[in-house]
C-alpha cells in the first residue's frame, strides 16, 4: 500500500509542477496578481508531495519491503537500519528522487524567503523551477519508477553495493545534490532576468546568497566524496580525475567563477551578460553531470546500470532545458549593455582574470571528460583519458589564478594603482619566497615543486593577514575589539575561504612531495619502518559482522627505536553475504600533521598478506581546505545586509516591478 | 547582427556537444567489433614482467583455452576487474596470461604484489608495440584464445560479472569440447 501511495504522491507532484510552471509563467505575462499569487502555494504542495514519495520509498527500504524491485535489488535484510535509509538513494531511482526532492526543497526555500522581491520576478523564479521539477518527474515516472512490485516477492534482498555500506555514503549524495540542484535557483533568477530584461545591481544581489548556499553544499559534498574515496576505496588516493567526479567539480569551478563574478555585477554592474550565461552554465553543468553518469555514454568506476531509454530521455531534456536558455541568452543579452569601465588594473580586471582562468579550466575538464565520447563518436578509437592529461593542464591554470586571488582584494575597484598595491604587499611576498625556499629543507627533502606549492600557499596566508591587519589598525572605530566587530562576515567569510585555498595547497603540495607508500608482502611478526614508524603484523583473526564476515589483521605501531605500542591498527577484508563481494576496510589513525594508513590487500601463501602502510603527511590538511572553503562562504550568508535586506531592498524591489 | 552572433557562441557550443552526445548514446562504450575476432593471434615474443632474462611467446599456450588480459599498474579500471581475475585464477577456472601495457617494470611488480597476481605469465609490453598489433584501444581489454591460437572473443572494459558468466565462461566450455 505504501509503495502505491508514493507513486500516487508522484503523480500529483508531477500535476502541481506543471500548474505551479503554467500559472507563473501566465500570471507574470499578464500581470495579473490573482495568478502569480498561487505560485508560492502550489510550490509549497509539491514539495510536500514529493517529500511525501520519499518518505514512502525510504519507508520502504528501513522496513525492508522485498516485494518492491528497487529495495530487493539495493537492500538486504541483515544491513544495519541507516544503510538501509541511505540504500533510499543508493539506486539510479531512488537518487534521481533524492534529486527531485533537493529540488522541490529548494523551490520551497526560495517561496519562503523571498517575499520582500518583486513579486513577478520571483513568480517566474518558481516557474522555471517548476519547469525543471516536471522534466524530473516525468523522468521517473517514465523510466525510473522506484516503485515498481516484484510479484511473488522475494525472500530477501540482493544487498547494497558494499561500497556504499560506509557512514560517507550515507551524506555525500544528499549534499552533493543539494549543491548540484541549489545552482537551479541562480539558474531560475538568470532566466527570469533575460525574461524581464532586467539585468541590475538588485538582481545580483538577490542570486548571490542563494549561489553562496549552493556553492558551499556542493564543496561539502565534494570533499566528502574526496575522504569517502580515501578511505574506502582502500589505496589512499583522494583525486581520481574520473568522469564522475569531474562532473561534479565542473559546476563547482562554474560556482566559484559566477560567485565573483556576481560581486563585480552587484558592485559595479559589469560583466552582467557574463554572470548570467554563467548561472545557466553552472546549472546546464549539473544536469550534464547527470546525463554522463545516468546514461551510460562513459564507462567510470562509479558506472551504474544503464538502459537507453534513459539516456535518450535526458539528452532530450538537455536540449530543451539548456537549448532554450541558451537561445534565450542569444536573443536577450546583447540588450544587456555594458557596464561602468574600468582599468586594466584594477579589482575588476582581476576578478575578469580570476574568471577566465576558471572558465579555460573548466573548458579544459570537460574536454578531458568528453574527449573519449568526442573520439568513440568519429571513429577514432576508444581511449581513456587519465590523470596526467588533467595535471599537466589543470596546475598550471590554477597557479596564477592563485597568485592573483592573493592580492585580488587589495586592489581598489575601477582602478587600482601598482605601486601602491606593491607597498602593502611586499612584506608578505618577501616572507612568503623565504619561507617557501627553507620550509622543505625543514620538511626533508627540497624540490622545486614542493618549493612551488608551498610558496603559492604561502603567498595567499602571508597577503591575508597582511590585508587583515592593514584593514583593522587602519579602521576609525576605537579599540581593536570595536574594529574588528567592524568588519562585515562576508568580509571574513572571503578571507576565510581563500586561506581554505591555501590550506588545501598545502595539503596537496605536501602529501605529493613527501608521502611514503609502501606496498610488501608481511607475514606475522615481521617489522616494517616507515617515515619514523615501525609497524608489527601480529596476525590476523575472523570477526564476524551484521551482514559480513571480516578477516581483521592487527598491527601495533611503535615509534623507531622506542618499544612502546602507541598504537594500534585493524585493517579488515570483509565479505559481504548477500553478494559475496569482498571489501577492503582500511585502518587508519588521523593526525594534524600525518595520516597512519594500514590496509590488507590479498592473502599470499601461508599466513602472510599483501599489506599496504602509507604514511601521509598533512593529507587532512586538503579536507580542511576545503571545509574552510565551505565555512567562508557559510560566513558571507550570515552577513548583516542579507538580514537586513528586507528594509534594504524595498526600493530597489519596487523599481523593478516596473513592466 | 554581429553582436548577435557573438551571443550566439554559447548556443553553438551546446548544439555540438549534443550531436556527440547523442552519437555517444548509440555507442556502447565496452563494445567495438574487432577485426581481430576469429583471426590468428598476433605472434610476439616479449620477456617476463618478473623475470626479465626470460621470454613468453603466444606458441607456449597452444593447444589451451586461455586468456590474454590487457591490464597496467596506471589503469584504474583494471583495479574494478582485478579481484574478479584472481577469483577466477583460485578457482582455476581459465589460464589467464597478463599483458603489462606501456608500464614501468617497478611499478607493474608492485602492483601485482599488492593486488594480487592471478597471472600465469605477464608478458611486458612497456613500449606498447603488442598493444598495437592487438587492436588495444584502451586499458583494460581481455582476449579469449582458442586451442588453435585464433582469438574467439574481445572484452573491452573490465570484465563484469555478467560479462564473465554469461559470454566468457561459456564460451571456455565450448572450446574446450
Amino acid at each position: 500500500m505504501i509503495p502505491e501511495l508514493g507513486h500516487f504522491a508522484l503523480v500529483v507532484a508531477l500535476a502541481l509542477a506543471l500548474a505551479q510552471s503554467a500559472f507563473s509563467f501566465v500570471g507574470a505575462a499578464t500581470g495579473r496578481r490573482a495568478l502569480m499569487g498561487t505560485s508560492r502555494s502550489i510550490a509549497t504542495g509539491q514539495f510536500v508531495f514529493v517529500a511525501g514519495a520519499f518518505a514512502a520509498l525510504a519507508y520502504s527500504f528501513v522496513t525492508s519491503d522485498f516485494s518492491v524491485v528497487n529495495v530487493v535489488q539495493h537492500s538486504n535484510s541483515k544491513l544495519p537500519w541507516y544503510y538501509r535509509f541511505a540504500a533510499t538513494w543508493g539506486s539510479h531511482e531512488g537518487s534521481m528522487l533524492l534529486w527531485t526532492l533537493m529540488l522541490a526543497i529548494w523551490t520551497f526555500a526560495v517561496a519562503a524567503f523571498s517575499r520582500h522581491l518583486p513579486e513577478r520576478l520571483v513568480t517566474r523564479v518558481i516557474g522555471v523551477m517548476g519547469l525543471v521539477s516536471v522534466g524530473f518527474l516525468l523522468f521517473i515516472l517514465l523510466t525510473s519508477d522506484p516503485f515498481e512490485r516484484l510479484i511473488p516477492a522475494a525472500a530477501e534482498g540482493q544487498d547494497l553495493n558494499p561500497l556504499l555500506q560506509d557512514p560517507g555514503m550515507v551524506a555525500h549524495p544528499p549534499m552533493l545534490y543539494t549543491g548540484y540542484v541549489g545552482f537551479s535557483v541562480a539558474f531560475a533568477f538568470a532566466i527570469a532576468a533575460l525574461l524581464e530584461g532586467r539585468f541590475d545591481a538588485a538582481w545580483a544581489r538577490w542570486s548571490r546568497p542563494w549561489t553562496t548556499a549552493a556553492w558551499c553544499f556542493l564543496t561539502v559534498g565534494i570533499m566528502m566524496g574526496s575522504i569517502w574515496a580515501y578511505y574506502e576505496l582502500g589505496w589512499g588516493g583522494w583525486w581520481f580525475w574520473d568522469p564522475v567526479e569531474n562532473a561534479s567539480f565542473m559546476p563547482w569551478l562554474a560556482g566559484t567563477a559566477l560567485i565573483h563574478s556576481l560581486a563585480v555585477t552587484e558592485k559595479r554592474g559589469t560583466f552582467r551578460a557574463w554572470t548570467v550565461l554563467l548561472a545557466i552554465v553552472a546549472f546546464s553543468l549539473s544536469l550534464v553531470g547527470t546525463f554522463l553518469v545516468r546514461s551510460g555514454v562513459l564507462t567510470s568506476v562509479h558506472a551504474f546500470a544503464t538502459d537507453p531509454r534513459r539516456g535518450i530521455f535526458i539528452l532530450l531534456f538537455l536540449v530543451l532545458v539548456i537549448g532554450s536558455s541558451l537561445a534565450l541568452f542569444a536573443w536577450r543579452a546583447p540588450r544587456v549593455g555594458l557596464g561602468s569601465s574600468f582599468a586594466p588594473v584594477s579589482r575588476e580586471s582581476m576578478l575578469l582574470a580570476n574568471n577566465v582562468l576558471l572558465a579555460v579550466a573548466l573548458a579544459a575538464v570537460m574536454l578531458g571528460t568528453l574527449y573519449p565520447l568526442f573520439l568513440d563518436a568519429l571513429h577514432l578509437g576508444k581511449i581513456s583519458v587519465g590523470p596526467p592529461y588533467f595535471d599537466a593542464v589543470f596546475f598550471p591554470l590554477m597557479a596564477p589564478a592563485v597568485f592573483l586571488m592573493a592580492i585580488g582584494p587589495v586592489a581598489s575597484w575601477k582602478h587600482a594603482a601598482l605601486p601602491d598595491m606593491w607597498m602593502r604587499m611586499r612584506w608578505a611576498f618577501g616572507i612568503a619566497i623565504v619561507t617557501a625556499f627553507l620550509l622543505p629543507f625543514v620538511l626533508g627533502r627540497w624540490s622545486p615543486l614542493v618549493a612551488f606549492g608551498l610558496w603559492l600557499g604561502l603567498w595567499v596566508v602571508a597577503a591575508t593577514i597582511a590585508q587583515v591587519w592593514q584593514r583593522l589598525s587602519s579602521a576609525p572605530q576605537r579599540g581593536f575589539a570595536a574594529r574588528v566587530r567592524a568588519q562585515s562576515l562576508s568580509w571574513y567569510g572571503m578571507h576565510c575561504a581563500h586561506l581554505g585555498i591555501a590550506v588545501f595547497i598545502f595539503g596537496v603540495t605536501i602529501v605529493e612531495g613527501y608521502a611514503t607508500e609502501r606496498d610488501l608482502r608481511m607475514a606475522p611478526g615481521e617489522h616494517t619502518a616507515i617515515a619514523g614508524y615501525d609497524f608489527e603484523f601480529k596476525g590476523t583473526h575472523e570477526l564476524p559482522g551484521p551482514n559480513y564476515t571480516a578477516v581483521q589483521g592487527d598491527f601495533d605501531v611503535r615509534r623507531v627505536g622506542s618499544s612502546d605500542v602507541f598504537l594500534e591498527l585493524h585493517p579488515q577484508k570483509r565479505t559481504y553475504a548477500a553478494s559475496g563481494q569482498t571489501q577492503t576496510e582500511a585502518s587508519i589513525d588521523p593526525g594534524l600533521t600525518r595520516d597512519l594508513y594500514v590496509s590488507l590487500g590479498e592473502p599470499v601463501e601461508g599466513d602472510a598478506w599483501g599489506v599496504r602502510v602509507y604514511y601521509k603527511p598533512f593529507v587532512d590538511w586538503i579536507w580542511g581546505g576545503c571545509a574552510l572553503m565551505a565555512l567562508g562562504g557559510f560566513l558571507a550568508l550570515c552577513d548583516r545586509r542579507y538580514r537586513l535586506k528586507r528594509a534594504a531592498s524595498v526600493p530597489a524591489g519596487a523599481a523593478a516591478a516596473r513592466p | 547582427m554581429i553582436r548577435f552572433l557573438k551571443f550566439g557562441v554559447p548556443l553553438l557550443v551546446f548544439g555540438i556537444l549534443v550531436v556527440f552526445l547523442a552519437i555517444g548514446l548509440t555507442h556502447d562504450p565496452r563494445e567495438v567489433p574487432s577485426p581481430l575476432i576469429d583471426k590468428p593471434a598476433p605472434r610476439f615474443q616479449l620477456t617476463r614482467l618478473e623475470a626479465p632474462q626470460r621470454s613468453f611467446s603466444p606458441e607456449e599456450m597452444r593447444g589451451k583455452v586461455w586468456l590474454l588480459n590487457v591490464w597496467a599498474s596506471w589503469c584504474v579500471s583494471c583495479r574494478v576487474e582485478h579481484p574478479l581475475l584472481v577469483d577466477m585464477a583460485r578457482k582455476r577456472m581459465v589460464p589467464i596470461v597478463g599483458l603489462d601495457y606501456k608500464d614501468q617494470r617497478p611499478d607493474g611488480m608492485k602492483w601485482l604484489s599488492t593486488h594480487g597476481d592471478p597471472y600465469l605469465v605477464s608478458a611486458f609490453d612497456d613500449e606498447g608495440k603488442v598493444g598495437i598489433d592487438y587492436g588495444v584501444y584502451g586499458v583494460p581489454e581481455t582476449f579469449v584464445i582458442d586451442k588453435q591460437g585464433v582469438i574467439r572473443y574481445k572484452q573491452i572494459g573490465p570484465i563484469t560479472q555478467e560479462a564473465l558468466e554469461r559470454k566468457i565462461l561459456p564460451l571456455v566450455r565450448k572450446l574446450n569440447g
